[in-house]
């Protein structure tokens, strides 16, 4: 049975959405940590790829997809050390520190996969799903959403308990202050570079664990550039749900889907351009600018550097 | 949101240093762009040494294939065109304080729709009006492309970093449909356009390869500087980059100013596009993408968009460019070393910015 509304279709458009939407998840929700506190990082995009390379050398070492995982999220950690030193601490630009991080991290990523693996290209340990009992046997979209590796439900773990704090504890408190009123949070006695510093190592962490969930759950191998500008979508999703972070689960998952949407479409027959599929995303997150991009809340110290000395 | 900094610390670092000898200033704004070079430089070599390569070795070929070698000389020569056209489309944006990211889309559209164009039209007009008329072309496309982000921001308010970032990714996806469904060449099995024949390649210089393509580039970013720092349009983009809300209370009309902006920023990117078609290439295939736009931004900052520099640092990168490729090869790494080194730049730029701001402040007090 082919066309649009086969089983085939629907169920590899919702297993491929989560698969390319989890580390949309990660990466948004550290986005929209750094946001919250003020720091706009645009530098996300680099910090998947180095997570996405750490990730990956880590699971070849050590043979585990969980090592791996865990030395993507530290190498995220590690770069965005660089954003707290330029931004938070010395009030550099944040654009141009996130573009530099960026396309420094695409052009180290590359010349160390090129120099160390470029001849091999070695796959990294298969990442086994776990089906969760009853839910992964609902038909047709069951296996879809529920039969992943753990790290995948990871992520939504990590967004209602992040969710949490940012509502209900006093970081979560300093985190939204740092953001909307440094000046109050500094005389309230409260650190305005130590929180965003916090916030910006959160975020590292989690995109480096978005790009390692890249490699190693989904593509299951390195390929220089392999975020493919899902950093900047993930900023964009950040954007978009203003705050109420619970909602980057559905929009990273509907965007998911539309970049997976082309693989659907190939296994359900249907011949349509590819390239014109392969935009859709990027088409998506502009008509999503413009339709929420004015309304959409953003705290009022963002991008600004905050200096005790200026008031 | 924030502006591009640089602009800002450009006009009140001029407006101060006029108690300054003019020798001083030279002096210092050399040394302020020098550092992060040589710091790129210092850490690109460490990498290479990790990497169990020679470093010395490395830059020594750089220079070699880039700058001694005749051949290397005139490539680089060639190369210099389209970054000095994509800086000159920079050197409007930045001071004016938008982020025109989206170069590298901008110079791929342009070029797709020329490369189509040439052939076609090669048969029936030829030299200066097939050249004028294909460089119109690649600027017009390119300034329209960026019309999206323009609307997006001047009337919607919508930050133009993600948007123009975002429309790059549109654009590379957008042309290879378009190569791949109708400008396709019927004739080869590879999907790209038809070639523009080499009698019909804009003409060469000093009898060499290199093209009268470097002559536009040169023109275009003295033109830019005189443009931006003796016109009341240049004066007018610079008070917007500084201070919007004086701009407006000034009575600039920002929405048409933002268009402007934008499409004469593109425009020169589409214009490098249609003159290294034009020039060298002759063809393009589905899924090109030069990405040499992104590489600019830091030089036009080092170069704090002052032509002379802006011409001194595009050359020394061309160089690294076309050094960097044989030095690579020779080196058996991937070609990245430009990337990289252009993200080291940008962070010690931001890095020196820094340590500037510090010292003013010490001098103040």
């Amino acid at each position: 049975m082919n066309g649009l509304f086969s089983e085939l279709f629907i169920s590899s458009l919702v297993s491929g959405g989560v698969i390319a939407g989890i580390p949309l998840i990660y990466a948004g929700l550290g986005e929209a940590i750094s946001e919250r506190a003020g720091v706009l990082n645009v530098g996300l995009e680099g910090m998947m790829l180095g997570g996405a390379y750490g990730g990956f050398v880590g699971a070849l070492h050590f043979q585990s997809t969980w090592f791996g995982l865990m030395c993507g999220g530290l190498t995220g950690t590690v770069i965005s050390l660089l954003m707290v030193v330029l931004c938070v601490r010395l009030n550099s630009n944040q654009i141009v520190v996130g573009i530099a991080i960026t396309l420094g991290a695409e052009g180290v990523t590359a010349l160390l996969h090129g120099a160390i693996y470029g001849d091999s290209y070695p796959r990294v340990p298969t990442a086994h799903p776990y089906a969760i009992p009853l839910l992964s046997e609902i038909p047709i979209i069951g296996p879809g959403f529920f039969n992943h590796h753990v790290s995948a439900y990871l992520a939504v773990a990590v967004v209602f308990f992040v969710s949490w704090v940012l509502k209900s504890t006093g970081i979560g408190l300093s985190i939204k202050a740092a953001g909307d009123q440094p000046h109050a949070l500094e005389a309230a006695g409260g650190g305005v570079h130590r929180t965003r510093t916090i916030a910006v190592l959160s975020t590292g962490l989690l995109a480096g664990l978005g790009g390692a969930f890249i490699v190693l759950v989904g593509a299951g191998l390195f390929v220089p550039f392999v975020t493919n500008g899902k950093g900047f979508i993930a900023i964009v999703l950040a954007m978009l749900v203003r705050g109420r972070v619970k909602w980057i689960i559905v929009a990273s998952v509907l965007f998911g889907m539309s970049l997976s949407l082309t693989t659907a479409l190939q296994l359900a027959g249907v011949d349509v351009p590819i390239d014109l599929v392969l935009m859709l995303p990027f088409v998506l997150i502009i008509v999503v600018l413009f339709a929420f991009g004015r309304r959409s809340y953003l705290p009022a110290a963002l991008a600004l550097p905050y200096d005790r000395e200026q008031r | 949101m924030s502006a591009p900094h640089g602009g800002t610390t450009v006009a009140l670092a001029e407006h101060k240093s006029q108690t300054e000898s003019r020798l001083e200033r030279v002096s210092r704004s050399m040394t302020n762009a020098l550092i992060p070079v040589v710091g790129a430089f210092v850490i690109g070599g460490l990498l290479l040494a990790v990497l169990g390569r020679n470093p010395f070795a490395f830059y020594g070929n750089v220079i070699d294939h880039g700058l001694i070698g005749s051949l290397g000389r005139q490539e680089t020569l060639i190369r210099m065109a389209p970054l000095l056209l994509i800086a000159a489309g920079l050197m409007i944006a930045f001071p004016a304080g938008i982020w025109n990211l989206g170069t590298d889309g901008q110079y791929v559209m342009g070029g797709v729709i020329v490369a189509a164009l040439g052939p076609e039209l090669a048969p029936h007009v030829s030299g200066f009006v097939l050249f004028t008329t294909l460089f119109i072309v690649g600027f017009v496309v390119a300034a329209i492309w960026s019309l999206i982000p323009a609307i997006l921001k001047a009337w919607y308010g919508i930050n133009e970093i993600i948007s123009t970032l975002m429309l790059t990714f549109i654009g590379l996806r957008f042309s290879a449909f378009l190569v791949k469904e109708y400008f396709y060449d019927r004739e080869t099995t590879v999907p790209q356009t038809r070639v523009l024949a080499v009698a019909d390649r804009l003409p060469r210089m000093f009898s060499s390869r290199v093209h009268i393509g470097l002559i536009v580039g040169l023109v275009a970013v003295i033109a830019v500087h005189f443009v931006m720092r003796n016109t009341a349009f240049g004066l007018r983009l610079r008070i917007v980059g500084i201070n919007p809300k004086a701009a407006i209370h000034a009575g600039i009309n920002m929405k048409v100013l933002t268009l402007a902006i934008f499409t004469l920023s593109a425009g020169f990117a589409g214009l490098a596009a249609a003159i290294n078609i034009t020039g060298v290439d002759g063809v393009v295939r589905a899924e090109w993408n030069p990405a040499i736009g992104l590489l600019v931004v830091p030089l036009v900052f080092l170069a704090r968009f002052h032509a002379a520099s802006v011409i001194a640092f595009i050359a020394a990168f061309a160089v690294f460019q076309v050094g960097g490729e044989s030095a690579s090869r020779k080196a058996d790494i991937p070609n990245f070393m430009v990337l990289f080194m252009v993200g080291l730049l940008l962070i010690f730029m931001a890095l020196g910015e820094y340590m500037q701001l510090r010292s003013s402040r010490k001098h103040q007090s």
